[in-house]
């Protein structure tokens, strides 16, 4: 594991670096900070002040140190980057830092989780969530037993997660077509 | 003494059948969790929230103390037998445990941990019994002023004291401020954030944030840069320990506790820098000092008994002041809103069914743990060879639902994913994630407090700073604020500075 980085000063990383934009994609974090610092300072000033608002801190004030806090921060941070500094990517158990970021399994799971939110309500729960788990195990790269061992478990899982949801919190998941039929 | 006739009374509440089986339950969990890669104590917590909706208070967080003090039993067996530390407090775990488990001591690396966290766990909670009253007593008369002081402290130390980078944890902090801004002024009802759109109108529920930075960002960055194949786990039989051991062990699990509890009470991390310490000492105090860095056992049961006091330190801070000094505290925070219970002072006056009732199950959750985990480890380290797709998945499965049940609304799924997105981009690019959590859990409380002070006070700054008590927060927080430029006036301390090979991850994955 690396040495973490000191904000402004700069370090001799035994990774090698990217270069050129790459080496500066964190200012998209800085734009993000920006961008959300904006919003929130638009939002504030433009909110109508209503006349049950008491005391001298209305709804207003924090909002404004919030999204002035953050355009300091956003500036600050580019400020760092531009100098040199790096987060540092968290490490983990599971994580190799050493290979390159695999986006695609990220985008495959990030659609397998929106379609899950579309399929609940017209499929139920059941299946929507047997889904969710095989296109998960899926995208993470489980090959061997895709078609035979992880759709039987997804299935389990849902079903198991449906009667436990059911019985003991009292939170009814939606059956869909398939539990009207059973 | 009125502790103790209380704690009798808590144990009448602990030791119901029932309460028993979520005891049970939350260390069961707890410590497949903390033996689980990937998955850390927190993530479990935000995950198991939706159980507030079906469960009473008492039985949830006899529950997730109990996944809070397994995780710490479990993880340290994941340390030791893989060196690949899940928590940031187990990294020390792993420094001399793993070469004790490649020379065939493993059972004993295993057992000198496994006992380190009963000890720990033990005077902990012992002492949290003695003190905690004492400063709930303290405190029980302060009011807004000193909340919303507290509330900056939190914000202050999280961003400050933890991670390297300042300016990143502010960023996460203003990005967790902000989420906690969605929704209608608590006050005035006025819209704020929402777009004109009535889903929001109610706020970003606090479950989806826990699990969608913890469960979902986590679940992505990791599917990010998977790990292919794995280190192989080291196979041990049952953990034991000999004469020999025991004579090198039983001060250190003592000295453990004075180390860990102190600093799991404030707000400085957690379990990271008290085991880094009690390390330190252990090593300046052992007969053996060759042997550190080679599988000395003193370096595995300090600082193991280390990481459990601290916890029990954490929820003296979090019962009698609100405060939550780590990331499963501020989770568990969350849980409390759930019910509408606001930690604090009087907590004890007003939930002593509760609070003792918790404070009793930690004591029988331990002995379960020590139990479990002595004659269970070789059981456990199976859990280590679970095919990492499922393991991943079911994060995600899981994470899916608890989204979901909060209100019955699929757009809610939407909102988690997005929030796991942000998770996913605050761990690329160095952002903690506790700051982030904490303000979105203390922001809109702060905001509440500090309203209420100046409308004591008509406006005028001086309503903030009336109090002895906040002066010594505000002066605390001016100190964290001030420390690097006055460690940069010491000269001595760059001298002192010790390596940092055991640079940690930011807590809370």
């Amino acid at each position: 594991m690396s040495t973490a980085n000191d904000t402004g000063t700069q370090r001799p990383d035994e990774r090698p670096r990217p270069t050129g934009l790459r080496a500066y994609s964190e200012l998209g974090v800085c734009g993000l900070l920006l961008a959300v610092g904006i919003l929130v300072l638009t939002d504030a000033l433009t909110m109508e002040t209503v006349a049950s608002a008491r005391g001298p801190v209305g709804p207003r004030t924090v909002p404004l140190v919030v999204g002035t806090a953050l355009l300091v921060v956003a500036v600050l941070l580019a400020v760092d980057v531009l100098r040199g500094g790096r987060g540092e990517a968290e490490g983990g158990e599971d994580v190799d830092l050493a290979e390159p970021a695999d986006w695609r399994t990220v985008a495959l799971l990030a659609g397998v989780f929106l379609a899950f939110a579309a399929l609940i309500d017209p499929l139920g729960f059941p299946v929507a969530g047997a889904l969710l788990f095989w296109g998960s195990a899926f995208a993470l790269g489980s090959r061997t037993h895709a078609l035979t061992r992880d759709p039987l478990i997804a299935a389990g899982l849902s079903l198991l997660t449906y009667a436990v949801f059911h019985l003991l919190l009292g939170v009814q998941l939606p059956g869909g077509p398939l539990m009207g039929v059973m | 003494m009125d502790s103790v006739n209380s704690l009798i009374d808590g144990f009448g509440t602990a030791l119901t059948p029932l309460n028993l089986l979520w005891a049970a339950v939350g260390v069961l969990l707890g410590t497949a969790i903390g033996v689980l890669p990937g998955i850390g104590p927190a993530m479990a917590v935000a995950l198991l929230l939706p159980v507030t909706y079906g469960l009473d208070p008492t039985a949830a967080f006899i529950m997730f103390a109990g996944i809070y003090y397994g995780g710490m039993f479990g993880g340290s067996t994941t340390s030791i037998l893989l060196n690949t530390p899940g928590e940031s407090a187990a990294v020390i775990a792993a420094i001399e445990g793993n070469p004790m488990a490649k020379a065939g001591r493993g059972s004993q690396a295993l057992a000198a941990a496994a006992i380190g966290h009963f000890a720990g766990g033990m005077i902990g909670t012992i002492l949290l019994v003695v003190l905690a009253p004492t400063v709930a007593n303290l405190a029980v008369d302060i009011g807004a002023p000193d909340y919303f002081a507290i509330m900056v402290l939190a914000f202050i130390a999280v961003t400050s004291v933890l991670g390297s980078s300042r300016v990143r944890g502010f960023a996460s902090l203003l990005i967790g401020l902000t989420l906690g801004l969605v929704g209608l002024d608590q006050m005035t009802g006025q819209q704020r954030l929402t777009f004109g759109s009535l889903q929001l109108s109610d706020g970003i529920d606090v479950v989806i944030v826990a699990v969608g930075l913890f469960a979902i960002g986590e679940a992505l960055w990791v599917a990010a840069h998977l790990r292919r194949g794995t280190g192989p786990s080291i196979p041990v039989g049952r953990p034991w320990l000999g004469r020999d051991e025991l004579r090198r062990t039983w001060k250190p699990w003592l000295r453990g506790p004075l180390i860990g509890f102190p600093f799991g009470a404030i707000p400085a991390g957690g379990a990271e820098i008290p085991t880094f310490l009690s390390y330190i000492t252990e090593k300046r105090l052992s007969k053996h000092r060759k042997e550190f860095g080679k599988g000395a056992i003193e370096g595995v049961a300090g600082p193991e008994s280390a990481a459990s006091a601290s916890a029990a330190g954490t929820l003296v801070s979090m019962l009698t002041l609100g405060l939550p000094t780590t990331a499963v505290a501020a989770v568990m925070l969350a849980a409390f809103q759930q019910y509408g219970i606001q930690p604090g002072p009087l907590l004890f006056d007003r939930e002593p069914e509760l609070v003792w009732g918790l404070i009793a199950s930690l004591f029988v959750g331990m002995v379960m743990l020590l139990v479990l985990n002595l004659p269970l480890a070789p059981v456990w380290s199976k859990l280590l060879r679970v095919p990492r797709p499922y393991l991943y998945a079911g994060i995600l499965f899981f994470a899916a639902v608890g989204a979901y049940a909060v209100g019955g609304e699929a757009i809610d799924v939407v909102i988690l994913l997005v929030i796991g997105l942000i998770g996913l981009m605050m761990r690329r690019y160095g952002l903690p994630v506790l700051p982030a959590i904490i303000g979105v859990i203390l922001g809109p409380n702060a905001e509440q407090q500090l309203r209420r002070a100046l409308q004591i006070s008509d406006g005028s700054v001086t309503g903030l700073v009336n109090t002895p008590f906040a002066v010594t927060v505000y002066v605390v927080i001016a100190a964290l604020l001030a420390w690097p430029l006055l460690k940069r006036l010491l000269p001595f301390h760059r001298r002192n500075s010790t390596p940092t090979s055991t640079q940690t991850p930011p807590p809370g994955a």
